[in-house]
C-alpha cells in the first residue's frame, strides 16, 4: 500500500500525458517481478483511465494472460479479448500463459482498480468504488480524493467521496487540520457525519475525552448543532412537501364532490367511482397510444385529460338524469341509491377490465425528480399533481365565477325558486353542473392513475376522505374544501413520522369527528339561515 | 294497565299468533330436525341450513336496530356494523381465550399475539376468560361508544346526511385501526379457530343447536322490545322527532335524551346481535366494519318497509338468502343484484315490501284505513318539506313553517 500510494503521490506532481491506454503500461503488467507489476499498476491506476479496469480486474480474477506473440489478452468465458484494444480475437485457450499474482499485487490492485473506478462513466460504479475507498481510508487517499472531487457531478458520490476525505482528516495528528475538517462539514448536510462528529465528542472509559483538543472539540459540537439543524429544516420542508402533495391529491378527489355534494347538495356515494372511471379513462387512452401512437406515447395523458373529463361528465349527467334527478330533496334515498350504483360501476368494470389493478405507467418525463443536497428529492409526478390540481382549481374557480353557466350555477343553487322565476332552466343547469362535478372527479382519476394502482376498488379507498374534506372544508364552500384538503394533507404527513401512516390516517379522521362535533358547518360555515337549509 | 295487558297490546291476535309460529319453529322444530333426523331423512336439516338461519337471525336484529333509528327516528347510521364488530369482537376475546393451549403455538396467547412476540395479554384483554365480562363487554362497549359519540353529535345537533357521513367515518377509523396488528385484535385476520365455548365443543351440532336457539331467542325478545318501544310514548316522540323535529322542540320536548336512548339501545342490539353471531360463523375480522357493510344494513331495512319492524325482519331475511343463494350460483351478478336493490327501493319502493303488499290489500278492506294508521304517515310530508329546504339549498329553510 504504502509503495503505491507514493507511487500515486509522486505521479500526482507530474502533467498527465496519456489518456489512451500504454500498451507499454499493459505489458508491465506481465512483468517477471512482483515489484514491476505493482509500478505499472501504479502507473495504470494514475493514468485515471477507467479504460484499464477491465485489464485490472482480469488480472484480479487470473484471467489476462499473455500470448504467444507477447500481447496480452483477456480470457473471458470461451472467448478472448485483445486488453488493449478491446477487440475479439480468435486463439486457443491452451496456448495462453496466464499472469501469476500474489497477495501483495492483489492488494495494490484492490486500491488502483477503486481509485480507477472513481472515473468510470457510469455513477453505479463510481459509487462503488468510493464505498469502497470509504472502508479503508488511508492518509495517503487525500489527493485521489482531491482529484476525484473536482470532476465528481453526482451528489451520493460525492458525499461519500467527502466524508471519506473528512474522515481521514480527522485523524490527523494537526489539530488545525483537525479544526479545518470540521469547518469544511459543518458546511454540508451529510446525515452520516453526525456519527463522524459525534464520536469527537464523546469521552474514553477513562474519562477523558476522543478528542484532546477543547477548541476542536467546541468547534465539532458547534458543527453538530448546525447540522442536525439544517437536517431538521431539511425534514420539515420534506413533510411540507409530501404533506402538498397529499393535500393536492385529496383536493383533486374531493373538488368534483365539493361541487355536486357541496353546491348541489347531492350525497353522491358513487363519486370514488368516478374517480375510478377516470383512472380507467387514462388506462384506455394508455393503451390506445401504445397500440397506434407508440411514438407519442409519452403524451397520452394530454389526451387522457379530456377524455376522462368527458367520459366521466357524461357518466354524471346520464346518472344526474336518468336518477338522482327522482330523488331531489331526498338527501338520505341519494345516498343509499348512489351507492348501488356505484357497485353496479364497481362490478361493470370488473366485467370490462377484470378483477385485477391494470397497470398505469408514468411517461418519461414524469419519472425521477428534482433531487437537493442530502436526501430531499421531490418526485417529478407530484410536482405534476400539484400543479395540476392547482391549474384544476383556478378553472373551476374561472367557470364558476367568470361565466355566464358559472352565473347560472350558483343562482341555482343559491335561491332554487327565484333562478326559476327569472328564466334559468333549472333542470338543465341542474345536468351541467352535475356533469362538472363528476368531470372534476374524472381529472382526480387522472391524477390518481399516476400515483397508485388503478383496480375497481380505487374509488372505494377515496370515498370517505373526500366526503370529510368537504364536510370539513363547510360545505357550499370552494376555499374551504382547498384549505381543508391541503390542511388535511400536512397534518396527515406531519403525523406520520410519530404515529405511523394508518395511525396518521386515523387521528385525523378521529380529529375530524370531534370537529365536526364542534362546529357542525365545517371551518367556513355559511352564516344565517342558508347554513341551517344543509343540515 | 298489568303488564300482561301491555304485552298483549303490542300485537293483534292474528300477529301474536305469526309470531308464536314463528317462535316455534326457530326454537323447537328446526333444531329438533337437525338434531333428531338422520342425515338421509327427507325432513332433516342440514347444519348449513341452521347455521344460515343462525346468521341471518343476528342480521334480523341488526335491521331492527337499524330501522329503530333511521325507521322510527330518521337518523341514518352508515356506522352500525361498527357496534356489531364490537359485540361480535367481545365474544370472539371470550372464545380466543378458550381456546387455550390448543392453538398452533400451543402457547397460552393467541396465536396472532406469539406471533407479535408479545409475552402476556394487554390490559383490555383482561378478564376476558370470565364469561360473564366478555357478555359485559359485549353489551357496554357498543353501549358506550354510542352514548358518547351520540351525545355529541345530537347535542350539536348534527342531523341528516352529516351524521351518516361522521358514522361512516367513524366506522372507517375503527375498520383501520383493528386492521393493524399492533391494536391487539388479530389484525387482518381477526379471531378464528375458536374450540370451546363454556365448555362445550363449539363444532358439537348440540352447541350449535343451542346457539341457534338462543339466536331465536333473543331475535322474538328483540321484537317484542322494540315494538314496546315504538308503540309506547317513547316511541311516538321518536316518530315525531323523524318528522318534524323543529315541532317537537317547540312543543317543550328537547329530542337529545329520546335520540340518545334509542340511539344507545340500537348500538347495544347491534352487540348482542354480533355476540350471537361471531361463535356461529366462527371468524370476526375488521371487514366486518367496512362502510360498505354497514351500509348494506340500511338497504335491508330499506327493502323490507323502514318504519314497520316486521318490514326490517322481511328485508334483512330477504336480502341476505338472495346473496348466500346468489354468491354461490352466479357471484359475478351479485353485485348487479345488490346495487340494482338499492336503486330501485330507492326509486320506486320507498315503503319497501310491506309497503307494497299493504298496497294491494288496502282497495280490498276500505273500512281499515280508518282505524289502522296509515303505513308511514308522516314519511312523504317530511319529503315534501325538505324538498324545499334542500332543494333550495341556502336560504329557503327560514321560511319553512
Amino acid at each position: 500500500m504504502k509503495i503505491f500510494l507514493s507511487w500515486l503521490w509522486l505521479l500526482l506532481c507530474l502533467p498527465q500525458i496519456s489518456f489512451a491506454l500504454d500498451a507499454e503500461l499493459l505489458k508491465g503488467l506481465a512483468a517477471e517481478e512482483n515489484d514491476d507489476k505493482i509500478i505499472a499498476i501504479g502507473k495504470l491506476a494514475d493514468a485515471a483511465d477507467s479504460n484499464a479496469i477491465p485489464a485490472l480486474q482480469a488480472l484480479m480474477e487470473g484471467t489476462l494472460s499473455v500470448a504467444p506473440n507477447g500481447n496480452i489478452v483477456i480470457h473471458a468465458g470461451d472467448g478472448v479479448i485483445n486488453a488493449l484494444t478491446a477487440k475479439a480475437i480468435s486463439l486457443a485457450p491452451e496456448n495462453l500463459t496466464p499472469i501469476d499474482i500474489n497477495n501483495r499485487v492483489r492488494r495494490e490492485l484492490n486500491a488502483a482498480l477503486a481509485a480507477l473506478k472513481l472515473y468510470a462513466p457510469q455513477q453505479a460504479v463510481r459509487l462503488a468504488a468510493a464505498k469502497q475507498l470509504q472502508t479503508n481510508a488511508d492518509g495517503g487517499l487525500i489527493p485521489v480524493l482531491d482529484r476525484a472531487l473536482a470532476n465528481e457531478q453526482d451528489p451520493t458520490v460525492r458525499d461519500i467521496l467527502q466524508l471519506t476525505q473528512a474522515q481521514i482528516n480527522l485523524g490527523n495528528t494537526d489539530p488545525t487540520i483537525r479544526l479545518a475538517a470540521i469547518n469544511a462539514l459543518a458546511s454540508g448536510s451529510n446525515p452520516n457525519v453526525k456519527t463522524l462528529l459525534a464520536a469527537m465528542t464523546e469521552k474514553k472509559p477513562d474519562g477523558s475525552y476522543r478528542e484532546p483538543d477543547s477548541n476542536v472539540r467546541l468547534a465539532a459540537i458547534d458543527a453538530l448543532d448546525h447540522i442536525q439543524g439544517r437536517l431538521a429544516r431539511l425534514e420539515l420542508l420534506s413533510h411540507a412537501f409530501n404533506g402538498l402533495s397529499l393535500g393536492s391529491v385529496l383536493l383533486l378527489a374531493a373538488l368534483g364532490l365539493a361541487i355536486t355534494f357541496g353546491l348541489m347538495g347531492i350525497i353522491n356515494m358513487a363519486h370514488g367511482e368516478l374517480l375510478m372511471i377516470g383512472a380507467y379513462a387514462t388506462y384506455v387512452m394508455q393503451t390506445l397510444f401504445r397500440d397506434h401512437f407508440p411514438g407519442a406515447i409519452d403524451w397520452y395523458l394530454a389526451a387522457a385529460v379530456p377524455f376522462a373529463f368527458l367520459a366521466t361528465a357524461l357518466v354524471g349527467m346520464a346518472l344526474e338524469r336518468g336518477i338522482i334527478r327522482h330523488l331531489y330533496g331526498r338527501p338520505l334515498e341519494t345516498l343509499l341509491c348512489t351507492w348501488g350504483i356505484s357497485l353496479i360501476l364497481i362490478q361493470t368494470v370488473r366485467a370490462t377490465f377484470g378483477a385485477q389493478n391494470v397497470e398505469v405507467a408514468n411517461p418519461v418525463w414524469m419519472s425521477g425528480g428534482i433531487s437537493f443536497a442530502s436526501g430531499l428529492t421531490l418526485p417529478y409526478n407530484r410536482i405534476v399533481i400539484i400543479a395540476f390540481a392547482a391549474v384544476v382549481v383556478a378553472a373551476v374557480w374561472a367557470l364558476l365565477n367568470k361565466t355566464r353557466l358559472g352565473l347560472f350555477v350558483r343562482a341555482v343553487t343559491q335561491n332554487r325558486t327565484m333562478a326559476d322565476c327569472v328564466g334559468v332552466p333549472t333542470g338543465k343547469i341542474d345536468m351541467w353542473t352535475f356533469g362538472l362535478g363528476s368531470g372534476i372527479a374524472g381529472l382526480g382519476g387522472v391524477a390518481l392513475s399516476q400515483l397508485g394502482n388503478v383496480g375497481p376498488e380505487l374509488g372505494q379507498s377515496y370515498i370517505v376522505d373526500s366526503f370529510m374534506v368537504v364536510v370539513l372544508g363547510g360545505v357550499g364552500q370552494l376555499a374551504g374544501t382547498i384549505i381543508a384538503a391541503i390542511g388535511l394533507g400536512e397534518v396527515n404527513k406531519y403525523l406520520e413520522p410519530y404515529a405511523g401512516a394508518v395511525m396518521a390516517k386515523i387521528l385525523v379522521l378521529a380529529f375530524i369527528i370531534l370537529f365536526i362535533q364542534k362546529r357542525p358547518q365545517g371551518l367556513f360555515a355559511l352564516k344565517g339561515r342558508s347554513a341551517e337549509a344543509m343540515a | 294497565m298489568s303488564m300482561r295487558m301491555r304485552m298483549m297490546k303490542l300485537y293483534s291476535g292474528k300477529s301474536w299468533l305469526a309470531l308464536v309460529i314463528f317462535a316455534l319453529i326457530v326454537v323447537i322444530i328446526l333444531p329438533a330436525l337437525y338434531l333428531v333426523t338422520p342425515a338421509e331423512h327427507p325432513l332433516h336439516v342440514s347444519s348449513y341450513i341452521i347455521n344460515l338461519v343462525g346468521k341471518i337471525m343476528c342480521y334480523m336484529m341488526v335491521a331492527l336496530a337499524m330501522d329503530l333509528i333511521w325507521g322510527y327516528t330518521g337518523i341514518l347510521s352508515l356506522g352500525h356494523g361498527v357496534f356489531f364488530a364490537f359485540g361480535g369482537y367481545g365474544m370472539g376475546m371470550y372464545l380466543m381465550r378458550m381456546i387455550g393451549t390448543e392453538g398452533q403455538y400451543q402457547s397460552s396467547l393467541p396465536d396472532f399475539m406469539v406471533f407479535l412476540d408479545w409475552k402476556a395479554y394487554p390490559w383490555y384483554w383482561s378478564f376476558t376468560d370470565h364469561f360473564w365480562y366478555a357478555m359485559l363487554l359485549v353489551v357496554l362497549v357498543p353501549g358506550l361508544l354510542a352514548f358518547v359519540f351520540g351525545y355529541f353529535a345530537f347535542r350539536s345537533r348534527i342531523k341528516g346526511v352529516y351524521f351518516s357521513i361522521i358514522t361512516q367515518a367513524l366506522t372507517f377509523a375503527f375498520m383501520l385501526l383493528f386492521f393493524r396488528n399492533n391494536t391487539g385484535f388479530g389484525g387482518n385476520n381477526g379471531f378464528t379457530d375458536f374450540k370451546w365455548i363454556l365448555g362445550y365443543r363449539i363444532t358439537a351440532p348440540e352447541t350449535k343447536a343451542t346457539l341457534f336457539i338462543i339466536s331465536g331467542i333473543m331475535l322474538v325478545a328483540a321484537l317484542l322490545t322494540c315494538r314496546y318501544i315504538v308503540k309506547s310514548k317513547l316511541g311516538r316522540v321518536l316518530t315525531a322527532i323523524r318528522d318534524a323535529e323543529s315541532r317537537v322542540m317547540f312543543s317543550g320536548y328537547d329530542p337529545l335524551p329520546y335520540k340518545l336512548f334509542v340511539w344507545t339501545f340500537s348500538a347495544v342490539l347491534c352487540g348482542i346481535a354480533g355476540a350471537l353471531y361471531v361463535p356461529q360463523v366462527g371468524i370476526i375480522n375488521p371487514s366486518e366494519m367496512s362502510p360498505a357493510n354497514s351500509i348494506e344494513i340500511a338497504i335491508w331495512t330499506a327493502v323490507g318497509g323502514r318504519g314497520t319492524l316486521i318490514g326490517a325482519l322481511i328485508g334483512a331475511a330477504m336480502v341476505n338468502l338472495a346473496k348466500s343463494w346468489f354468491t354461490v350460483a352466479f357471484p359475478q351478478y351479485w353485485l348487479y343484484v345488490l346495487g340494482s336493490l338499492f336503486i330501485a327501493v330507492t326509486l320506486f319502493m320507498p315503503h319497501g315490501v310491506v309497503g307494497l303488499l299493504r298496497g294491494l290489500r288496502r282497495p280490498k278492506h276500505k273500512a281499515d284505513v280508518k282505524t289502522e294508521p296509515a303505513p308511514i304517515p308522516a314519511m312523504s310530508q317530511n319529503q315534501g318539506g325538505e324538498t324545499r329546504s334542500l332543494s333550495g339549498t341556502s336560504g329557503l329553510k327560514g321560511a319553512t313553517p
